[in-house]
């Protein structure tokens, strides 16, 4: 047995067979919903968006991870996965140019310039957003409504009402991805049940939102289920990345979001915080983390004696 | 019922213990030279008191224990000392080892025993167990006696068996608990009593029922507990844990938390040890994985190579990576298949090429598994940042020292990251600095 040559590495010598690219697919998965009631109720304008979105933002990372002699890593699906929400966060009638400009946006500035995948600070689909909007305002709020090519009708938020079986199977104008709460919590499911999502950011999100909506009096469901909030919560907040790591943090995180979505529901010149509530919690993550450390086993203990 | 206290975070590895796990042991005999390190402890090597061309007896003494956490070690068979050598060690150092020619006859030195030991007096059954060399034989290789002698006025309240066996692939303390049971109480009721330990408990993780129902045949009134299977329920803090709801303090020892922790393997030596006058020569492993013929459990004397402890397996069936002593999660990779069995080794498992993989790593994308599995509450990713950035004040900072480097966050990391090398890393940075001068 001497020829044998042996591998020596330290413990431990056994893995788990989970991987970051199939986390990512997973996502892309509990996304299939979404995309389907998406194409549903707003047909080719759906494809197009979020096909060029997706393709604009691999193709940018595909360019900067070249820029910065990095191993091209656009196989780990995660520019795809940014691509794809970014191009379900925009209104169906948003012209081609800008949805790619978002998009070479979102991972650009979002993104690579941070160090790339885990060094970004903000969710980079919502960064993508956030430019778009604050750079092409009429644009990005000029609604369809879903199945009705190119009738143009105000967003549920802007009218502040809405029915809600309408808003829950989809049927109302809206961005692509985030008409159909259906699609949207059957994706969510998904991600629950197969660990890459921690309950306590939605359900943070979702408990903030409706103990605000009771104060402020207004209607719950509608809070719940009107504009980006569904999609946000499950698809956005949980990013990984951009969110606290510890379990406490969440549910900060989640409240914070929730709290601050409200705020400018109720007083911002926006009708909808979605987008900038994750930003700005994503913005506190790190002081979240920092204050929200877990207690260290033995630390603390007084002895038996 | 005790109730069982749940220990923070854990992971389920595949247990991969189907194949051995109802294999009873089979005792090896002796092959014709063994190899006796004298490290087979934490603390200094022993000292050597026989010399190159002694005849020597099964049992007698080869080398005395050295220093407060030193251990003596005894020849495993009886021969012609062939050599005083450095030799390959399975902590991948070359390491000082007394040679033995086996002559095949397995003559004993003479043995004191006691037909019924508990009757014995504190003092004597610690002076039996040291004087036996017997340590910590569920791998952290701790002098027992040393670890019972608690400091003068404090009184234990729980000795503590532990039968987890939380270490994938291996059934050693499974075969133990099923075979030997009424050594394992009788060991258990001898540390009790030189320690002062109040109370007695033994754990076992519930997937070995088997096990339980053996012990509990012979247990009479000690205490018998089945702790969830999850990994790493058996390590000490986290036994403790599980046990008594208390945490032992950062930076202090098991018994401030009112328990000491002792492994079934070390529970049975100590009864060979005391009742039979038989020192730590041979102990109990598992030879298992994927290349291995057909993975048994050996009764294997001290001193054995590797190579024949697989070889009586019937060897390897496909060429292996990666031959692992004492546990996949904890356990240290070999180069060679020289280094002898000691007493710390719970098993051999050994990996086919593809299993032995390592998988190139991709940058974290802080998904905190790492965080929700670390049984001391730390932040994993953030230590490994610390160490691969050298912040070792931050690392530091952040319970470093806490880890017990049970690799779990390493297993579940879904970016395959190095998290314990770099933690292991800081650690050791931290300890430098502090014995540096200042």
């Amino acid at each position: 047995m001497d020829d044998l040559k042996l591998i020596v590495s330290p413990s431990p010598h056994i893995r788990d067979t989970e991987t970051t690219d199939k986390m990512m697919f997973g996502v892309l998965i509990a996304l299939l919903p979404v995309l389907a009631a998406s194409i549903y109720f707003f047909r080719w304008d759906a494809v197009r968006l979020v096909l060029l979105s997706a393709g604009a933002a691999i193709a940018t990372e595909a360019i900067f991870q070249r820029l910065r002699k990095q191993p091209i890593r656009v196989g780990d699906g995660s520019a795809l996965v940014t691509g794809v929400l970014l191009g379900l966060i925009v209104p169906p009638s948003l012209p081609s140019w800008m949805v790619i400009l978002g998009a070479v946006f979102a991972i650009a500035i979002g993104k690579q310039v941070f160090g790339g995948l885990g060094q970004n600070p903000f969710n980079p689909a919502l960064v993508g957003r956030a430019i778009l909007s604050v750079s092409f305002a009429a644009a990005m709020t000029t609604w369809t409504a879903p199945l009705l090519d190119g009738v143009t009708a105000a967003t549920p938020l802007l009218r502040g009402s809405a029915n809600i079986p309408d808003l829950f199977f989809g049927t109302v104008a809206g961005s692509l991805g985030e008409t159909s709460a259906l699609a949207i919590l059957l994706g969510g499911i998904y991600l629950f049940y197969k660990g890459y999502l921690d309950y306590r950011i939605p359900v943070g999100i979702f408990a903030s939102v409706t103990i605000l909506s009771l104060v402020a009096g207004q209607s719950v469901p509608f809070h719940l289920l009107a504009g980006s909030l569904l999609f946000g919560a499950i698809f956005m907040a949980t990013d990984p990345v951009t969110t606290p790591i510890t379990k406490a943090g969440r549910w900060v995180f989640g409240i914070g979001v929730g709290l601050i979505v409200m705020l400018i529901r109720i007083w911002g010149s926006y009708p909808e915080g979605v987008t900038f509530a994750i930003l700005l919690m994503n913005a506190a993550t790190p002081l979240i983390n920092r204050w929200t450390r877990p207690r260290i086993y033995g630390q603390g203990v007084k002895t038996s004696e | 019922m005790r109730q069982v206290r749940s220990f923070f975070g854990g992971i389920y590895p595949k247990d991969v213990k189907q194949s051995t796990a109802g294999t009873p042991i089979q005792t090896l005999s002796a092959p014709e030279t063994v190899v006796v390190p004298l490290l087979q402890h934490i603390g200094e090597e022993a000292k050597p008191v026989v010399a190159k061309g002694d005849e020597v007896l099964k049992g007698q003494l080869l080398a005395e224990a050295d220093g407060a956490a030193g251990a003596p070690v005894h020849s495993p068979v009886s021969g012609k000392v062939l050599a005083i050598e450095p030799r390959p060690h399975p902590s991948g150092h070359s390491i000082t080892a007394i040679v033995i020619e086996n002559d095949g006859n397995d003559t004993w030195a003479e043995r004191i025993t006691h037909p019924d030991p508990v009757q014995l007096d504190a003092e004597t059954i610690l002076k039996r167990i040291s004087e036996a060399g017997v340590v910590g034989m569920g791998g952290a290789g701790f002098p027992t006696a040393a670890k019972l002698t608690l400091p003068k006025g404090i009184t234990l309240e729980y000795l503590i068996i532990n039968g987890c066996e939380c270490e994938p692939y291996f059934t050693t303390d499974q075969r133990l608990m099923v075979e030997y049971p009424e050594d394992i109480i009788l060991g258990a009721k001898l540390m009790a009593k030189a320690s002062g330990a109040r109370k007695i408990v033994i754990a076992i993780e519930d997937n070995k029922p088997d096990a339980y129902a053996s012990l509990k045949e012979h247990a009479g009134s000690i205490e018998i507990v089945l702790v969830p299977t999850r990994y790493p329920a058996g390590g000490e803090k986290q036994l403790i844990q599980q046990i008594t709801g208390r945490e032992v303090p950062s930076g202090g020892l098991p018994h401030q938390a009112g328990a000491v922790v002792q492994n079934v393997a070390t529970a049975r030596a100590v009864a060979l040890a005391v009742r039979d006058g038989e020192p730590s020569i041979a102990r109990v492993i598992t030879v298992t994985g994927t290349p291995i013929a057909e993975p048994k459990n050996f009764l294997v004397p001290i001193g054995t190579p590797l190579a024949d402890v697989i070889e009586a397996t019937g060897g390897f069936t496909v060429k292996p990576g990666k031959v692992v002593v004492s546990g996949a999660m904890m356990g240290e990779a070999q180069f060679s298949l020289d280094v002898p069995i000691t007493k710390t080794i719970g098993g051999v498992a050994a990996f086919t090429e593809e299993e032995s993989a390592t998988p190139d790593s991709t940058p974290c994308i802080k998904c905190a598994r790492c965080v929700d599995v670390c049984p001391a509450r730390l932040l994993p990713l953030k230590l490994e940042a610390f160490g691969m950035n050298e912040r070792f004040d931050e690392a530091r900072e952040y319970g470093a020292l806490d880890c017990i480097e049970c690799g779990a966050c390493n297993y579940i990391c879904p970016a395959k990251r190095p998290l314990l090398q770099y933690i292991r890393f800081a650690k050791l940075e931290i300890i430098a600095r502090d014995q540096q001068p200042s």
